[in-house]
């Protein structure tokens, strides 16, 4: 077993040195995803900016996948347009059920694409999307997308 | 006693000849959750199932006279095993399933009771606001949860014993939290988390002078030391068959005869009833009168066949056993820079449950290394989350071991947490 396929480089980096890791002063909504399994926790809030961009903050703690994950999402996402976050919330899912044969487009997923490997591991592929779905969650809770967009 | 042989004993085990992640041999150290089957409980299932499968307790064929006498064959070897009368062992799915009988048992009386009490209930299973029920800090969420239901129900208030720092119960106010109100006390023998071993008979003698009905989860405590069932001076005590090298799907309730008659069945149906009207039923003796539906009856087979392997051995040198390697485990764990035990550190009145955290590693991140030398541990919060809350960590990484693993287990897992460390860069 690759342990370097799994915790690529850029994985370990969001890790120790997490991007955007800060809650926002003025959420819109908020939502707090667990992975009852292990423990592993993320609190993402959203906010608009004055074009309708996103602003993102999240807290968390758990394992280096979830909150590597969460580093890049906010990295990512932060001042995209809630449609951009929507397509690459549905491109980072599709990544994540292909057990590892994905060819994801790093111009959607930017650092994302370094999870590729994570989802030949079932037992973590739940640790990559909690705080991608927070942050579904979050954006209903802000009004800002319609519960019918929900990503699968 | 004739110590044990890991290497031969590890022989019996098929799976453990397996490899995983690209060819490492495979390292079982996760019998907490549940252990590893030798070939003879593989081969008695089988046997069962091309030689006499049937229904039990019904039909007069021979395969069904010979499936009920292998069914009530093996009630008899588990009573045996634990020094306790075949009728006062109750045949369920798994441990959570026992307590949740209980549970119900409770629940059930309360209701009947409140219903016009026909037939009537027997007081100390009929539960108000204003009673309570108390559980320890350290339970599994099996023997935590349906308590949880049974106050939300009925109104009465779930206390629970709190935990020192070392992992073992703060005793100093237990005749104030266990009191003259207290309908139940539900501890853990051998915690899984911490693997703290709890002084069951004497909670079990505070509950009897309450008037309480007294409980006790054994499911890792009964498959690793010789227990004498009554010694633990409990009324019911729960366990599951999996652990100890049986098959999934078998667990046990031991009850005294007079507490087992006491209580209203839990799930009712075919094969747990006396006398069947439109109007009504009367019910079978426990234990029949908890079985309800067709049984379970190769699992039966496959644990009366694991029961003889661990008689073969002996339980005396299953306890040295692992009381030696839960020693050694210690004290390499406490050797290596950055670890902490979570639970108790000595080696005294503790079992093999080795819980503990790496400094700057997620547990999760741990496993997946040890994963990545074939090296199996528990990782997350073992379905003990307050216990976890209680100590300040998320989760913990948990190694487990029993009658196959040796030394050279636990060395492997040392260099694995070790490797884990420089992977990450925390050393």
């Amino acid at each position: 077993m690759d342990l370097n396929g799994l915790y690529q480089e850029i994985i370990l980096d969001h890790y120790k040195h997490p991007r955007g890791k800060s809650p926002l002063a003025a959420p819109l909504g908020s939502a707090h995803h667990v992975n009852p399994t292990c423990g592993d926790e993320v609190t993402v809030e959203v906010a608009a900016d004055d074009r309708g961009n996103l602003l993102i903050g999240y807290e968390g703690q758990g394992c280096s996948i979830s909150q590597a994950s969460a580093s890049v999402m906010a990295e990512l996402l932060e001042g995209a347009s809630v449609g951009d976050s929507v397509h690459a919330r549905e491109a980072f899912v599709a990544m994540m059920h292909a057990q590892g044969n994905a060819d994801p487009d790093e111009a959607v997923l930017g650092d994302g694409v370094a999870f590729v490997g994570v989802a030949k591991y079932p037992a973590r592929v739940k640790c990559a999307l909690l705080p991608w779905m927070a942050l579904q969650d979050a954006e209903i809770k802000a009004g800002l997308m319609a519960p019918k967009e929900e990503t699968r | 006693m004739t110590p044990l042989d890991p290497a031969r004993i590890k022989r019996d085990f098929p799976i453990l000849e397996r490899t995983v992640r690209d060819g490492k041999p495979l390292i079982y150290l996760d019998s907490a959750a549940t252990s590893q089957k030798p070939r003879s409980v593989l081969d008695a299932e089988r046997g069962y199932y091309e030689s006499c499968n049937a229904a039990v307790h019904r039909g007069a064929h021979q395969l069904a006279e010979e499936a009920t006498e292998a069914y009530e064959g093996a009630r008899a070897a588990i009573a045996s095993f634990i020094s306790a009368e075949p009728s006062d062992i109750v045949y369920t799915k798994n441990a959570t399933e026992s307590l949740n009988l209980v549970a119900y048992a409770f629940s059930n009386a309360t209701a009947l009771h409140r219903a016009g009490g026909n037939p009537p209930q027997d007081p100390r299973f009929i539960i108000s606001p204003g009673d309570n029920v108390v559980v320890t800090e350290m339970e599994h969420h099996a023997n935590l949860v349906p308590w949880q239901e049974l106050c939300a129900k009925t109104g009465a208030e779930l206390r629970w014993l709190p935990l020192t720092d070392d992992g073992r119960l703060e005793l100093s106010s237990l005749d104030s939290i266990v009191d003259e109100r207290t309908k139940l006390l539900s501890v853990v023998h051998q915690s899984n988390i911490l693997g703290t071993i709890n002084p069951v008979a004497l909670l079990m003698a505070r509950a009897h002078e309450v008037g309480a009905v007294g409980m006790v989860d054994a499911c890792q405590s009964l498959p690793h030391m010789p227990i004498s069932i009554r010694e633990l001076g409990a009324d019911l005590v729960a366990w599951s068959g999996h652990k100890m090298l049986g098959p999934t799907g078998i667990g046990f309730l031991w009850g005294t005869s007079e507490i087992l008659d006491a209580m209203p069945p839990f799930i009712t149906g075919g094969s747990m009833i006396e006398i069947v009207k439109m109007e009504g039923s009367s019910y079978a003796k426990a234990p029949l009168k908890f079985e309800a539906g067709t049984q379970m009856v190769a699992q039966t087979i496959g644990i009366h066949a694991a029961v003889d392997f661990l008689n073969a051995l002996g339980m005396d040198a299953v306890e040295a056993h692992e009381h030696a390697l839960t020693g050694y485990a210690l004290d390499q764990l406490t050797q290596i820079p950055g670890v902490t035990v979570i639970g108790p550190a000595t080696n005294i009145d503790r079992g093999s449950a080795i819980s503990f955290t790496v400094s700057g590693l997620h547990p999760h991140d741990v496993g997946q290394v040890l994963d990545s030398h074939g090296i199996a541990v528990r990782v997350g919060h073992h379905c003990a989350w307050p216990t976890c809350r209680r100590f300040n960590v998320p989760a913990t990484t948990r190694l487990s071991t029993y009658i196959y693993n040796d030394r050279s287990d636990i060395d492997a897992a040392m260099a694995g947490i070790v490797a884990a460390q420089e992977f990450f860069g925390v050393k």
